[in-house]
């Protein structure tokens, strides 16, 4: 069975960190709905987290089976590890 | 509609094989402050109330499914690979017999989840008191769930998680204070 | 935290009555939460953030909500940052 190489930790770490502050910022604008600095800190992020996903697809796999990857043959989403594995 | 992202919210690390935590940290997969039950409260509360709200109810509840994930994640690698004398010793002898090494929507006493654990109740102010309630008690639960573990990779895990329940409660006294402005008035900070 | 705001402790503590009765040891000193959502009201606009990768880190990515909580016994082991 082949385990992940380490640098999988820290490239995962990566994302985490710039979709974590997605999410902060998603649950702010709720309230916030006018706050433009946020609105541009929220879609600089979201480029910065597309970005960061292609290339972890590219080396293990895609991350999401509905439309937001793209697949590669074979299809290799089902594959070990799940996130909750590593 | 959802779809699935094969990552965790947050990196979960767990130091040592220890079921006896397990058995603790399940309160918050299927007690009554847990997990589970914030994210079937807000995903089920959006439907009555202002659509000024709905979004903040929709994203919570989402994020309350990633943190149900976190707390199966630490679960899982605190009790893989237990033996049933493991298990028995840490107190989950009861567990093992229904369930061998799978998880289930229990308390931390074994306890079944239900829905009598949340409320719609049709009116905006109730409800969202209730969710801030909510966020509080499960607050007040990862404290004591740091208090009764020492793992410190887990207390990590469970300090971010502590977090969360402080951000989700200001965002829902936020909700409180836009259904209460008066219609068209300016917003003061 | 933007200047001139008032930084509140997220920690009180109260003492409980201490019966010559009471079997077990006395906790002299009980302590208990108050976090930052119960004093900033409406979030003000551009509060201070943290990094990213220390956002992560800290559950929060506005310094002002960063209220971590430790047990006793971490504390007594010094692994409060």
């Amino acid at each position: 069975m082949k385990q992940v190489p380490p640098q999988y930790y820290s490239e995962l770490e990566q994302i985490q960190a710039i979709d974590f502050v997605i999410v902060e910022l998603a649950l702010y604008l709720h309230t916030h709905p006018d706050d433009l600095d946020a609105i541009q800190q929220y879609n600089e992020s979201v480029k910065r987290s597309k970005a960061l996903k292609r290339n972890f697809e590219k080396k293990y796999g895609a991350l999401t089976s509905f439309g937001y990857s793209y697949s590669r043959h074979p299809w290799e989403y089902k594959e070990a590890p799940w996130p909750w594995q590593v | 509609m959802w779809f699935y992202e094969k990552k965790l919210q947050y990196p979960v690390k767990v130091s040592t094989c220890n079921p006896m935590l397990a058995k603790f940290l399940i309160e918050q997969y299927g007690g009554a402050d847990g997990e589970l039950a914030a994210a079937l409260r807000y995903l089920n509360q959006r439907y009555s109330i202002p659509d000024k709200v709905v979004g903040l109810l929709t994203d919570i509840g989402t994020e309350e499914f990633a943190h149900l994930e976190m707390i199966a994640t630490m679960v899982y690698k605190l009790t893989k690979d237990a033996t049933p004398e493991q298990m028995k010793a840490a107190g989950l002898g009861d567990h093992y017999a229904n369930h061998d090494n799978a998880l289930f929507y229990h308390d931390a006493s074994g306890v079944p989840w239900t829905a009598a654990y949340i409320q719609a109740k049709g009116d905006p102010i109730a409800d969202l008191y209730e969710d801030i309630a909510a966020e509080e008690k499960a607050r007040a639960t990862y404290q004591w769930l740091i208090d009764l573990s020492d793992d410190p990779d887990l207390n990590d895990g469970l300090r971010y998680l502590r977090e969360r329940e402080v951000i989700h409660s200001q965002r829902f006294r936020e909700a409180v204070e836009i259904l209460k402005e008066e219609r068209d008035s300016k917003k003061i900070f | 935290m933007q200047k001139g705001m008032h930084m509140p402790s997220w920690y009180k503590t109260y003492h409980p009555y201490v019966s010559p009765m009471d079997p077990c040891p006395p906790i002299t000193t009980k302590r208990y939460s108050t976090p930052p959502n119960l004093y900033l009201g409406f979030q003000p606009p551009g509060l201070e953030q943290f990094t990213p990768s220390a956002a992560l880190k800290a559950g929060t990515l506005w310094k002002y909500f960063y209220d971590p909580y430790y047990s006793t016994r971490e504390m007594k082991k010094g692994v409060r940052e």
